[in-house]
């Protein structure tokens, strides 16, 4: 038996899950167990992935799990972790995972108080831009120019114009000792970024862009493709913040237009020329905006 | 030990002795020198515990929720707004079946802004799944916090536990306290056995999505068995209690003359140490009444208050809390239980709201009211609110 | 009376989903061409479904010999949803989707 792999082979999701086709969120999931191994407990809010493991009295993690309520995955990671210290089981990896709902809008708080307290936990946003599990709603995620169920279009043309609520960034400012943004396209980034802050004691969050079909409207067979568009068009851009410094993990050498991203996606359809512009526009200011936070934090 | 101590000393002192593991609070007016007690004991190192200083109530029982199902002992203690701000968890806590104590200093909901005792906050709680004991002096609240670990924890049971004290005239008064040696303690209590953890050997997932028909029903029935198993529980534990540390609590409705009284007075907290005081000089004057104290709110003490009816004449029940239902919630639950059991007249008497004084004078004023029911045998106004401003009949 | 109760006291979710067969989900089937497949392993990668597994060298023809020391992949058809990931990221175009009714039954 010899294989190649670039990824770990130990596998701690199971098949037979009630995701989507094609769910980014579950490649996600796949890779986070892969690089932190079995002796992890995870907390996960409403979310799509308090559906995904599927029915009582299905499991579909090889990993002990705590369903919680919407806004608690920063409470609920801090009490298991400090649970586990007090039982001696500082070894024991504890991983919060939710969606972007229940990090950048209901979860906000809780995450905040967890990240300033210090414990030595993982954070793991998965972001699919929206309310997916309740059926596509905007959420501070939502990115700029998105159709979602609560910003329809019609004839008053609405849609989402404010800008992606800059979750990592927030995560920065704690000065927390790690933060990384990852994507399912390029697992093997992403797994190298877990080892690595699975090395770090304290607070690591991750921002791990994670494509939905259902809600962003595309193939189900496109969420890769899509998910390694995003970063190839600075969409999403990959970065770790360690101690302060920035390192971005992937500077794509000649960007794609924002536009190879967008046509792929039914959210985005309705957008004009002027507005596709205007994405492209605000892209490129966050991608200079980050390749100078860069280079100051990697200055002295 | 002796020791004179505030209640809200006691309950830090009654979490002290429990040893949990792991205590998250968030201060809140009148309960703040609860935590901050305990804070000061496990700076001194007289208390081995880790504590989460979160962000708000919420997330203090999200994390005590997390804590105790990851197999630790957990505590924490709120107020008012702070247990509101709870709900939505404290339903996880009892339906995750995790034996969490809790102090809950009793205290007003605004607005108007009111720090001082109501028993609203916890009353409003009452559907939560929470076994919910009520105390009345400060060495009940220190010995409630003991016995509540040791109830919720069985395997039978597994309910988390409010134990509940009035704002100011227990959590920030003085009194003489018997503090248990803890040795005692440990040896009662035991070392925590959780019937279930978050274990990596044992992947699972805990509180996972049920379907119409799946067993919802039957894990809410589970509960509903649970709390009618904590009567028995309770009346053990309770004995126990008493015979090791030398208390006489009555299991859930401590009695006060009411064995040939005409009238009973039923109330809950506080109200009941003014109330005995005021049924002495009564008896003295020959006036045949008597106070029956709730414990326990949850379970309710059905068949306790059926047995006092039964010699009664008329009830008559005291709330510091209103329900915007069929008059406040002890009333209405004492008469719901009491139907077809007792045909005797029963009166709801609202008071204190808002920490409003309820002095001897108001409770004698209304016992008199309740003599006059009996005599008559009818209740002229079911719903009586005592002691409003411009009505001289109670001052 | 006897009613039928749960004996845990509140949901503990312990039988793995592997009982839930959700290749009956699929309208579209990956079929993987064996003579064009490189094993590079990249469909077991990107697979949210975890359904695709490593066979033994021999299992299937390799198209050069010097892949044929290596690991084949099989999909497991009770599982795969037929999302098509698979296909699209193949980058020797080794794996074809099949509409379901159309495809040859013979794993099933």
């Amino acid at each position: 038996m010899m294989k190649k792999l670039t990824i770990p082979e130990e596998e701690h999701m199971l098949s037979g899950h009630t995701a989507c086709l094609g769910c980014g969120a579950t490649i996600a999931m796949r890779y986070v167990l892969k690089a932190l191994g079995k002796n992890t407990i995870l907390s996960i809010p409403a979310c799509c992935w308090a559906v995904i493991p599927g029915v009582y009295p299905h499991r579909t993690l090889d990993v002990p799990l705590l369903y919680t309520a919407f806004e608690v995955t920063g409470a609920a990671i801090s009490g298991i972790r400090e649970a586990l210290d007090a039982m001696g089981k500082e070894d024991v990896n504890v991983v919060g995972f939710a969606g972007d709902g229940g990090t950048a809008d209901i979860g906000l708080q809780a995450l905040s108080a967890a990240m300033e307290r210090g414990h030595n936990v993982f954070y793991i946003m998965y972001d699919n831009e929206a309310y997916m599990n309740t059926g596509i709603q905007r959420s501070g995620s939502t990115p700029m120019g998105a159709w979602t169920t609560t910003t329809p279009g019609g004839k008053k043309r609405m849609y989402k114009w404010e800008p992606k609520k800059n979750v990592a960034e927030i995560m920065v400012a704690h000065n927390i000792p790690y933060v990384a943004t990852a994507t399912i396209a390029y697992p093997e980034d992403m797994i190298a970024k877990l080892k690595r802050a699975k090395e770090i004691k304290g607070p690591k969050f991750f921002q791990i862009l994670s494509p939905c079909p259902t809600g962003w409207r595309h193939p189900p067979d496109k969420t890769v493709e899509i998910s390694r568009l995003a970063v190839q068009t600075n969409m999403f851009p990959l970065y770790e913040v360690i101690n302060g410094k920035y390192k971005i993990s992937i500077k794509p050498k000649n960007p794609k237009p924002v536009k190879e991203y967008l046509r792929l996606q039914g959210r985005f359809r309705h957008l004009t020329e002027d507005e596709i512009e205007m994405i492209q526009k605000n892209v490129d200011e966050n991608w200079k905006a980050l390749l100078k936070k860069e280079r100051c934090s990697q200055e002295e | 030990m002796k020791a004179i101590l505030t209640g809200n000393e006691a309950a830090a002192w009654g979490a002290r002795l429990s040893r949990p593991k792991v205590i998250a609070a968030y201060p809140i007016t009148p309960q703040t020198s609860i935590i901050e007690t305990i804070a000061a004991f496990i700076a001194n190192g007289e208390m081995d515990a880790r504590y989460i200083r979160v962000e708000s109530e919420h997330s203090a029982m999200a994390a005590c929720i997390a804590a105790q199902n990851t197999g630790v002992r957990t505590y924490t203690a709120t107020s008012a707004h702070g247990l509101a701000l709870m709900h939505e968890v404290l339903m996880w806590a009892s339906g995750a079946r995790l034996p969490i104590v809790m102090s809950v200093v009793n205290r007003a909901m605004a607005p108007p802004w009111s720090v001082w005792t109501d028993q609203l906050d916890t009353m409003a709680e009452r559907d939560s799944g929470w076994i919910q004991v009520y105390t009345q002096n400060n060495q009940e609240v220190l010995d409630s916090i003991i016995m509540s670990y040791k109830i919720a924890e069985k395997h039978n049971i597994l309910l988390p536990t409010m134990v509940i004290e009035d704002a100011f005239i227990l959590s920030h008064t003085s009194e003489g306290v018997d503090i248990p040696e803890q040795k005692k303690v440990d040896d009662f209590l035991g070392e925590y056995e959780p019937a279930f953890k978050l274990d990596p050997d044992e992947p699972a997932g805990f509180g996972s999505l049920i379907m119409p028909e799946g067993p919802y029903m039957e894990f809410r029935y589970k509960m509903a068995l649970a709390m009618e198993d904590a009567r028995s529980e309770i009346r053990k534990v309770v004995e126990e209690y008493n015979q090791v540390f030398g208390r006489e609590y009555a299991p859930f409705v401590e009695e006060y003359k009411t064995e040939d009284a005409d009238a009973v007075m039923v109330v809950i907290g506080t109200i009941g140490s003014t109330a005995k005081d005021v049924v002495d000089r009564m008896r003295e004057k020959g006036k045949k009444v008597g106070v029956a104290r709730v414990r326990y709110f949850r379970p309710f003490p059905a068949e306790e208050l059926r047995k006092i009816a039964k010699g009664a004449k008329m009830i008559g029940v005291v709330d510091r809390s209103y329900s915007f239902g069929p008059g406040a919630d002890l009333f209405a639950e004492t008469k719901s239980v009491l139907y077809g059991h007792a045909d005797i007249p029963v009166k709801n008497y609202v008071m204190g709201l808002g920490g409003r004084d309820i002095t001897p004078r108001i409770i004698e004023k209304v016992f008199d009211d309740m003599l006059s029911v009996a005599k008559d045998g009818v209740v002229d106004k079911e719903v009586e609110w005592v002691g409003l401003q411009g009505d001289e009949r109670w001052s | 009376m006897s009613v039928l109760l749960p004996e845990d006291p509140t949901p503990i979710a312990k039988v793995p989903s592997t009982e839930n067969k959700t290749g009956g989900w699929r309208t579209f089937r990956p079929v993987i061409h064996y003579e064009k497949c490189i094993r590079c392993y990249i469909c077991w990668k990107f697979c949210p479904d975890a359904a695709i597994y490593f066979a033994s060298p021999d299992a299937h023809a390799a198209p050069k010999e010097a892949l044929s020391k290596f690991d084949t992949v099989e999909i497991n058809y009770d599982f795969c949803k037929g999302c098509g990931i698979c296909a699209n990221e193949c980058p020797a175009k080794a794996i074809e989707l099949v509409l379901e009714e159309s495809a040859e039954g013979d794993e099933e």
